[in-house]
């Protein structure tokens, strides 16, 4: 029986994507509320559910049955849509995830990723420069100057810090010889690209924190300065979609981490384990941000800058040309 | 750069150990910090330890509350003894500050260290007297106002153990 359509796979796919997208992202605001918690010697939601295991559902239901303000000096329009295009850009980047071994289904193989692009790498860096919009034109048009602020504080912030992330995706791409994530992963199945290029994978991991606008590049939204920052004006389900954004960004750039530089889905033991080394590497990854948020304090804005533009770029184009010279000198790969 | 590296580093490392320690938060529902021997409360009126009211509606706690939420209307029981015909504390406006009991001669008002008594309707929150007053002495379990007031209302006038009997203006000359 293999009249199984390819697209029929792709959109069963999508959908379980989605929903296990959302549910983790609505179950890693708990992990975070809680991790947070401890770390600051309190508990945390523990009061629906066991361990408050339900208090995400609490929290769904109460953003959806708030009120949906729209301001009146808002534009309208863009106002409405902004939200959107935040949550879509994240959601839509797990498109080219490949977050374990190819399953066969009725002699069938089927890929992992919803879609294998050849471009995958940069397909991610498109839909994370696109997420810019989101934030940009949220604090435009809400017509408030602290969502103003917020949104030229996000959209800079993210411009500067892209640069050095692609730059330290340079090298996982120069070690695989591809673009698609799917060769990237393949060619991690006996050594992790972390081994050889430790920099770009730390380069990598503070410009993904800065690219996920948290703690301590957090400066879209300062809470002590901009009261909310960019979504200031927002509330109910539209609050939310940032929120979720915002987590299940956590996660995508966690499981992008996990796939540029950890080996992807690779693992000891048998291949149907590889989903779960898979999540146990990305969560790894996701707890780190948390630990940083409870651990650093928001850097200043020139600090910030800085630290992109004076430290980040220059050391990850240096890591590029070293990495490229001992990928070359030491035969590790037909580079 | 090195310091910059030992600080984060630090920093990551306290976080981590925090993580791992018992949190210090109290559960409050289930779980009650010890109260201070003299916590003080909810307000109540006590009797003295015949079972009478205590309370000689003197407006003294009133005049006293600096938030004025305490209200009475002082009455004549015919033997003597006064009372209050209504006693009313909004505890909404309480801050539970103590002068009251400071203030009152007859020990009639205490505060107590019962303080869960929320309410969900500000209303609620007004005290009548058959709501405050209750059947025992409270702090002083002994005192009896009238044992050493010597106006006559329990013992006949300086009859009380720690009193004279009354002067004669008459025979007391210089």
């Amino acid at each position: 029986m293999n009249s199984c359509a390819p697209w029929l796979i792709i959109i069963i796919k999508a959908f379980l994507i989605l929903f296990v997208t959302l549910t983790l992202a609505a179950y890693m605001v708990l992990a975070e509320r809680k991790l947070l918690a401890r770390m600051q010697d309190r508990y945390g939601p523990n009061r629906v559910g066991p361990f408050g295991l339900l208090q995400p559902l609490a929290d769904v239901i109460k953003l959806i049955t708030k009120e949906d303000i729209l301001p009146t000096q808002a534009d309208k329009f863009i106002y409405l849509i902004a939200p959107g295009v935040v949550a879509g850009t994240v959601l839509l980047t797990f498109a080219v995830v490949p977050f374990g071994a190819p399953v066969k289904i009725d002699g069938v193989t089927v890929q992992m990723p919803v879609i294998d692009l050849n471009v995958g790498a940069l397909y991610f860096l498109a839909m994370s420069s696109l997420g810019v919009y989101g934030v940009a034109l949220a604090g435009w048009s809400s017509g408030s100057k602290y969502s103003l602020f917020g949104g030229i504080r996000g959209s800079a912030q993210m411009i500067s810090y892209e640069l050095s992330m692609g730059l330290a995706l340079v090298p996982a791409v120069m070690l695989a010889g591809s673009f698609s994530l799917n060769d990237i992963v393949a060619a991690q199945s006996r050594v992790p690209f972390v081994v050889y290029s430790p920099l770009a994978f730390a380069i990598f991991l503070i410009s993904v924190a800065a690219e996920s606008r948290r703690i301590p590049f957090d400066l879209a939204e300062a809470e002590n300065e901009l009261v909310a920052g960019y979504h200031t004006e927002y509330s109910g389900m539209r609050f939310g979609l940032f929120y979720i954004g915002e987590y299940v960004n956590i996660i995508v750039l966690s499981a992008l981490a996990v796939t540029f530089y950890l080996g992807g889905w690779h693992g000891p033991g048998p291949l149907w384990l590889s989903f779960f080394w898979f999540f146990l590497k990305a969560a790894v990854i996701a707890f780190f941000f948390i630990w940083m948020r409870a651990t650093l304090p928001r850097l200043r804005y020139d600090q910030l800058m800085h630290l992109g533009w004076k430290f980040l770029v220059p050391l990850s184009l240096a890591n590029v040309l070293l990495t490229g010279f001992l990928a070359l000198m030491f035969h590790w790969r037909n580079v | 750069m090195s310091g910059l590296l030992t600080g984060l580093f630090e920093a990551f490392a306290t976080t981590l150990r925090e993580m791992f320690r018992k949190p210090v938060t109290i559960q409050y529902p289930e779980e009650k910090k010890p109260l201070s021997a003299r916590a003080r409360w909810r307000i109540v009126l006590t009797r003295d330890p015949e079972g009478e009211e205590r309370c000689v509606a003197c407006y003294l706690c009133s005049a006293v509350c600096p938030v004025s939420c305490i209200s009475m209307q002082s009455a004549d029981r015919g033997d003597g003894r006064r009372y209050p015909e209504w006693f009313r504390i909004n505890f909404g406006r309480c801050i539970l500050c103590g002068m009251c009991e400071e203030a009152c001669p007859t020990l009639a008002i205490q505060l107590t260290p019962d303080y869960e008594f929320c309410k969900y309707k500000a209303l609620d929150m007004v005290y009548e007297k058959e709501d405050l007053l209750i059947d025992g002495t409270g702090k002083d379990r002994e005192y009896n106002f009238y044992k050493h007031a010597g106006i006559g209302v329990v013992n006949p006038k300086g009859k009380n153990p720690d009193e004279y009997g009354p002067v004669d203006i008459r025979s007391n000359m210089p």
